[in-house]
Formats: C-alpha cells, sequence, structure tokens
C-alpha cells in the first residue's frame, strides 16, 4: 500500500490502466475498502442471514413479504456471499497483492544489499557520542555488531551496521498471511462440504446424500467424494443441573466404521470433541426426544411405527412434532406435544418442568383428511398444515398406553432421544489455520520490530564517533547505543 | 469451604472491591478539584519524548498516592472475588455475562494500574474508577447470576484461551477509548481558545495521541489472536471456524477497524483528530459488540444467561 502521488491520467487505455491500478494499490483506497469492508458487516448481523437463521427468513418473508423481497434483492439476507460484499474483499485483496508483492521485491533486494556508507559529519547525527580511543575500537565494534546480528559494512575508517529488517519482514509476512488464509477459505468453501442429519439412538447414520437431512456440498465438490463412514449411535446421554436445567453434560456412544468393509470402533462424541474421519467431522450439535408410537387401522393392521423426532422449543425440551400417515383413507395427522416432565402452565397449557424424561407424556390432537403431502411443496416435519382437515380427537398419553379414536388408534410404546449430528468436510482450514498463525507471528514482528542502523568511526587523529539513526522514530536506541559505547569503550580500558 | 460459602466470599469481595473503588473514586474527584485550583505553579517536564507532565503534584500528591493505592486495593479485592467465583464452580469465571462484566472491569483496571507503571496517567484515575464502579453496578445489580457449572459448549480449554485473551483486549481497547476521548475533548477545548482550568493538567496531546496508538498497537496482535482462537474453538464446537455468527461480525468489524487505525497512524500519517475518532470507532464495536450482541444478539454466542 504505497503512498504514491495521483497523477493525471493521459488519454489512451495503457494510462488509464495505470492510473486505475495505481488508485487501487494506494494506501487510502486500501483504508477506505477496509472500512467498506466493516461497514458492509454490520447488516449481516442485524438482519437474519439464510446460512445461520433459515426459519427468521422465512418468517420475515410470510410475515412482511414487501420487505423480505426488497432485503432479499439487495442480497441481505446473504449479505457474506452477496456481490458488493465480495466486491469490496476482492478490491481489498486486490490493492493487498497490488502493494505487498511490489514491496516483497524491493525488501529482498535491500536485505542483500549491504547497509549505506556512513554519513561524512557524524555529529550531526542523533545519538552522537565521542571520546578519544585506543585504536582497536573498530575491531571490537566489528564483534559486538556481528553478536548482536547487524549487518556491517566496512567504510574506510568506518563501520555502517544496519538492523531490524524482520520489522518490515513481518509487516510483508503479515499481508501474505492474510492471502493465505483467504485461499484456506475459498478452498474449503469450494471443496467442502456441510450437512445435518436428525439419528434416533439405536440407528444408523451411513454417509450418503441421502441420509442427510440437510446437505450443502461446495461448488467444485460432489456426492461421490463423501467419505464411506457409518455411525451407529448406541447411547446418548445428557445431564441437567437440576435447579436451573441447564445442560451440564453430553455424552454420545457410537459405533463407527471407516467404510463397509472396516472393522467397528467405539468412539464417544461430546460437544467440544467431534470424531474425525480424515479430513470430514462429525459433531454433536442438538437433541431431543423421539416418542415411538404405533398407528393401527381399524382393522388393528399397523400403518404407521417407529420413532418421531420431536423439536425442543425451549431450555425444559417442550418439544412440538407431527405424526403424518399419509397410508390411511382418509389420511390421519397427529399434531402433538412431548413433555419430559410434564406439568401445566395457566398460561401456555402442557409444559415441561424438567429437560429429563422425569414424568413424560405426549399430547396428540388427531386430525383426519388431506395432509398435503402429494402437492409436491416442501413442508416441515414437525407441522401439519390443517386447513384441509378436521380435528376428530384430543388426548394425552403415558407411555404404555393406548388411545383409539373413530378411525383407529395409537399406542404410545416408548421414547428414544434424538441427536443431530452435524457432518463437515474443509479441506482449507489447515491454510486457514497456518496463515492465520503467520499472520500473528507477522504482525508481532511488524509491530516490535526496530530498524536501526549505528555507525562508528576512528579519525586520523585517534577520536572515536559514535552516531545512530532510527526508523519510524521509534525509542529505544538512545540506550542501545550506550551499551554499544560502553561495551567497546569499558573493553579498550581495561586493555590498558 | 464449600460451593456456595465461596459464592458468598465472591460476592462479599465484589461488594468491598466497590466500596473501595468509590472511595478511590472520591480521593481521584478531591485530587482533580484540588489541582484545578493551581493551575498556576504547573511546571512542565520532560520525560523521555513520551510523556510530558504539565502540572504539579506537590499539594495534590498524597491524595494522588491514596487514591492510587485504593485502586490497587479495589483490584486486589476484585481479582480475590473473581478467583472465588471461579472457586465455586469449579472452573473459569468467565460463563455468564456477570462473570465477564467483573472480570472485565478487573482487566481495565489492571490494565489502567499497568500503564501507570510507565506513564503518570492519574488524571485518567476519575474516569477509570467511574467506569468500573458502572461496569460493576450493572454487574451486582442487572446481570447477576447464581453461580453454576458451564454449559457443555463452554466446556474447553480454549475457553480459558479465548476469552482471557479477549477480556485483557477489551481493557486494553477501553482505556485506548478512553484516552482517545480525552484527546477529542482537549482538542476542542483547544481550538475553542484554550483549555479549562481543570484541564490544564493534562498531558499535550500529542503525548495523547502516542499513548493511544502504543495502547492499540500492543493489544492489536492480542485481539487477532482471540479472534483466531475463538475461531479454533468454533471449529472443535460448532464445525466451522468462521460462521458470521454476529458475535463473529461484530468482533471482525473491531479488527477491521483497529487494523484501519493502525495502517492509518502508520503508513498514512493521520495523526490527532482523525486517528482518535477512529481509534473510537473501533472501540464503540466492541462495546457494541458486547452489550448488544450479549444481551439482545441471537448467534451462538448467548451465555449472558439473561
Amino acid at each position: 500500500m504505497s503512498n504514491q502521488k495521483i497523477e493525471v491520467p493521459a488519454i489512451g487505455m495503457g494510462p488509464l490502466l495505470r492510473f486505475s491500478w495505481r488508485q487501487l494499490t494506494s494506501m487510502r483506497t486500501a483504508l477506505i475498502l477496509l472500512l467498506m469492508l466493516g461497514i458492509a458487516a454490520i447488516p449481516g448481523s442485524l438482519i437474519p442471514q439464510r446460512g445461520q437463521n433459515p426459519m427468521k427468513v422465512q418468517e420475515l418473508f410470510t410475515q412482511s413479504p414487501g420487505l423480505a423481497k426488497f432485503y432479499d434483492a439487495l442480497s441481505l439476507f446473504d449479505v457474506y456471499a452477496s456481490p458488493w460484499f465480495s466486491a469490496i474483499y476482492i478490491l481489498l485483496f486486490l490493492s493487498l497483492i497490488g502493494c505487498v508483492l511490489p514491496r516483497s521485491f524491493e525488501h529482498f533486494k535491500a536485505a542483500r544489499a549491504l547497509p549505506p556508507a556512513t554519513p561524512k559529519n557524524l555529529n550531526l547525527m542523533e545519538h552522537f557520542a565521542t571520546w578519544s580511543g585506543e585504536g582497536n575500537e573498530l575491531d571490537l565494534a566489528q564483534k559486538w555488531f556481528r553478536r548482536n546480528r547487524f549487518r556491517v559494512k566496512v567504510d574506510g575508517n568506518s563501520l555502517s551496521a544496519e538492523k531490524g529488517f524482520l520489522r518490515e519482514t513481518g509487516n510483508l509476512l503479515f499481508h501474505l498471511a492474510l492471502i493465505m488464509v483467504l485461499f484456506g477459505v475459498s478452498f474449503g468453501a469450494l471443496f467442502g462440504m456441510k450437512g445435518d442429519a436428525i439419528v434416533n439412538v439405536g440407528e444408523t447414520f451411513v454417509n450418503t446424500t441421502t441420509s442427510y437431512d440437510s446437505i450443502s456440498l461446495g461448488r467444485l465438490s460432489n456426492e461421490s467424494s463423501l467419505a464411506p463412514f457409518t455411525i451407529t449411535v448406541n447411547k446418548f446421554v445428557a445431564k441437567y443441573n437440576a435447579i436451573t436445567s441447564a445442560p451440564e453434560d453430553y455424552t454420545l456412544n457410537v459405533t463407527s466404521k471407516n467404510s463397509p468393509e472396516s472393522r467397528e470402533n467405539q468412539n464417544v462424541i461430546k460437544v467440544n470433541s467431534p470424531l474425525g474421519f480424515g479430513s470430514t467431522n462429525v459433531y454433536l450439535q442438538a437433541n431431543g426426544y423421539s416418542p415411538i408410537v404405533t398407528v393401527r387401522d381399524k382393522s388393528n393392521a399397523i400403518v404407521f411405527q417407529g420413532p418421531v423426532p420431536f423439536l425442543p422449543q425451549d431450555s425444559n425440551l417442550t418439544s412440538i412434532g407431527a405424526i403424518k400417515v399419509p397410508d390411511m383413507q382418509p389420511q390421519i395427522g397427529f399434531v402433538a406435544s412431548f413433555l419430559p416432565t410434564a406439568a401445566r402452565d395457566k398460561v401456555k397449557g402442557g409444559i415441561s418442568a424438567f429437560p429429563e424424561l422425569l414424568d413424560p407424556a405426549l399430547l396428540l390432537s388427531v386430525w383426519r383428511g388431506d395432509l398435503g403431502l402429494d402437492r409436491g411443496i416442501p413442508q416441515s416435519v414437525y407441522r401439519i398444515n390443517t386447513s384441509k382437515m378436521e380435528q376428530i380427537g384430543l388426548q394425552s398419553l403415558k407411555p404404555g398406553e393406548i388411545y383409539t379414536f373413530a378411525d383407529g388408534s395409537i399406542s404410545f410404546d416408548g421414547i428414544t432421544p434424538w441427536v443431530n449430528l452435524q457432518i463437515v468436510r474443509d479441506p482449507g482450514k489447515s491454510f486457514a489455520l497456518v496463515g492465520s498463525v503467520l499472520a500473528i507471528a507477522g504482525l508481532l514482528a511488524s509491530l516490535f520490530g526496530r530498524r536501526r542502523r549505528i555507525w562508528i568511526r576512528v579519525t586520523a587523529q585517534g577520536k572515536v564517533e559514535v552516531a545512530g539513526l532510527a526508523k519510524n522514530a521509534v525509542a529505544g536506541l538512545a540506550s542501545e547505543i550506550e551499551t554499544f559505547v560502553s561495551a567497546i569503550r569499558g573493553k579498550s580500558e581495561g586493555a590498558l | 469451604m464449600d460451593n456456595t460459602s465461596w459464592a458468598y466470599l465472591s460476592n462479599y469481595l465484589i461488594y468491598s472491591a466497590m466500596a473501595v473503588f468509590t472511595l478511590a473514586f472520591f480521593a481521584h474527584a478531591f485530587e482533580t478539584a484540588w489541582a484545578v485550583r493551581t493551575p498556576s505553579i504547573a511546571t512542565e517536564k520532560s520525560e523521555g519524548n513520551l510523556l510530558v507532565k504539565t502540572f504539579d503534584f506537590e499539594r495534590t500528591a498524597r491524595t494522588a498516592r491514596i487514591a492510587t493505592a485504593f485502586m490497587i486495593l479495589g483490584f486486589l479485592l476484585l481479582f480475590s472475588g473473581v478467583v472465588a467465583r471461579g472457586i465455586s464452580a469449579h472452573r473459569v469465571p468467565w460463563g455468564n455475562m456477570y462473570e465477564f462484566s467483573i472480570t472485565g472491569a478487573m482487566a481495565f483496571t489492571g490494565a489502567y494500574l499497568l500503564a501507570l507503571r510507565k506513564n503518570d496517567l492519574r488524571w485518567l484515575g476519575l474516569i477509570v474508577a467511574t467506569a468500573v464502579l458502572l461496569t460493576l453496578g450493572t454487574a451486582v445489580t442487572v446481570l447477576y447470576r447464581p453461580s453454576a457449572p458451564l454449559v457443555p459448549a463452554l466446556k474447553s480449554t480454549w475457553l480459558v484461551i479465548h476469552v482471557s485473551a479477549a477480556i485483557v483486549s477489551g481493557g486494553v481497547f477501553l482505556l485506548a477509548n478512553t484516552i482517545a476521548a480525552t484527546y477529542l475533548l482537549l482538542d476542542r477545548m483547544e481550538q475553542r481558545g484554550g483549555r479549562n482550568a481543570w484541564a490544564k493538567r493534562l498531558p499535550t496531546l500529542e503525548v495523547l495521541d502516542q499513548l493511544c496508538y502504543r495502547l492499540v498497537a500492543f493489544v492489536f496482535p492480542l485481539w487477532t489472536f482471540a479472534v483466531i482462537a475463538g475461531a479454533i474453538w468454533a471449529e472443535h464446537a460448532w464445525g466451522r471456524y468462521w460462521g458470521w455468527d454476529p458475535k463473529e461480525t461484530w468482533a471482525f468489524i473491531t479488527w477491521v477497524c483497529y487494523a484501519a487505525y493502525l495502517h492509518a497512524r502508520v503508513t498514512a500519517g493521520w495523526r490527532g483528530r482523525k486517528a482518535a475518532w477512529l481509534c473510537l470507532l473501533a472501540g464503540s464495536t466492541f462495546l457494541f459488540n458486547y452489550v448488544y450482541v450479549n444481551i439482545w444478539g441471537t448467534g451462538k454466542h448467548t451465555y449472558s444467561g439473561l
């Protein structure tokens, strides 16, 4: 980000391009882009984002469609993938590259060159000191410089020494490392994948796209690249604080296989310790309960059986869910709530008082009619659109109980927990990590490195002259020169 | 001692710290008031090229020393209170916003006391005492939550690394902010024809500018580290190292603003007013992140316990 003067562009494509390039790589532009990037990031933290909170986005579309459409037209639901956000950071990185690369070459050349010649009149420089010498000062100085890793140029009866290239090196390293971080982020986004799957305890997850509830593959990643592992969820234990209901520990025991042929491994997954399969990690993200139910028709034939995951609504795991039975004629749906520890609230009605299964209850309302599953519109598995249905029953069940309604019966057989496994593959993360570590190292070197020069000359009269110069006016050179002088003077006087 | 008594001890220590900070506040107020009446004896003395003493502490020296002693005592009490809170919960005391606030107040006082070792910053004491009292007051009244174990997501070594780095950075950022604000205030006074009597003893504008820069330059790498440590932890806990969660977004904005400040100051040669505004802006994004995102935010960093 060099500080070049603005030149008036001459007519023609070449000069115009050169002018634009200079403008882009100027410090001013970089600063403005940096601040613009900060400002552009703000709306994403205030407006719900598709990536983080798709439900909220959907809500806004139903509540105020006009505003939502306006937001959507400006990509405000996908700020960090929007053209305008991308434009800013791409320009910023171009500006950065355009500035850092030339500077790197220059620095490389300067680092290999010897320090410039000793100035004629050292007494005009800062930190000037002089005394009558013994004759061996230049040798002592040479040794001191070497010990303290100065680069030295012998210039007749004087030495010119320089140190502190680390500052510029660090500065350049920092900026190059940022480019590496960006590369890691892009690489991960292109070749990575991320998906979620709700798995009931007792079930097995097979890593193919059809097993996922939601999956997003990177642009250059394909379905066949999924690692062929399987995970059987054996046991899930959640511990809660008896007073606050706050979770204290989640432990998930699984049996995993790297591929269908490989041998089984027993693993534990916890919130802060994912299970890894090569570059793919499996995370424990959320959990809830799946009531296990059996629905029978009038002839007592089973039309539906199994665990149904319910969605937790509060910290006590009051959960809502829907049991859809499209195979009955007419179709039947159960709009349900599940309460791990049933209690009654004057306003909200049935709620859960504690997240563990102390007194579980399943509240059902039975609906008959058209579930609307055939219309091809995706709908929530936790909700039923009852607009084309009629309510035919209402019942609260304890585990083991059966409720018989006009068209059949439902039995509440038990409860199994479910866990939400998040499966992520990010092949770019090690680049991002190495880039970040290098960036910090570079930052430290550039902020605390000090570039300075020290000169020493022995005149024809045998007088010793010392002076120094610190770039960027950083402090500390005075005391360094003092040490230098006392090292040489002390030694030569000691030689007497 | 059992957990409950440690929790009570912690509360008593925090209240005692508040009492002592109140004393420090009055001592600083007294010192300031007294120094106002004696601007004529102010002397100028250069200490290196960093700080120029523009006022005489002869008459107020004892009060100033007492005030600083109170600040140190308050810091120690606060420190013990934070430690006792941690012992009561068997973990580092950074699980909810009450705990962030008392630790943050401790970091702010600590940053001030550390900076005091090298620079005569006692003129800042009144502001520091006020800010710490307000923070602690809010903490014990609005934000207080009983001591409890951590939620599973916070059970990680990274909690210690990430949060301590973030809190220390925050303390220093706020100190830099206080100095930048003072700069702008004094700058305005000088523009309008001269400093008010009470402000005559404060350092010159250049000194404030330099001090502000040094604090930011010192703590910017730490803040970078805090963000990166957070990213590593997020990768362990949430499956992605960066997800534009509101907290992450604002941490990024803060980082960008301070990066702009450092560039502006070092390379583009922005000094003085423009730099102070930029510093103030950057600090405000940090505060916004702490207050707004913790309490009203929707992201994954909702650990305030409110």
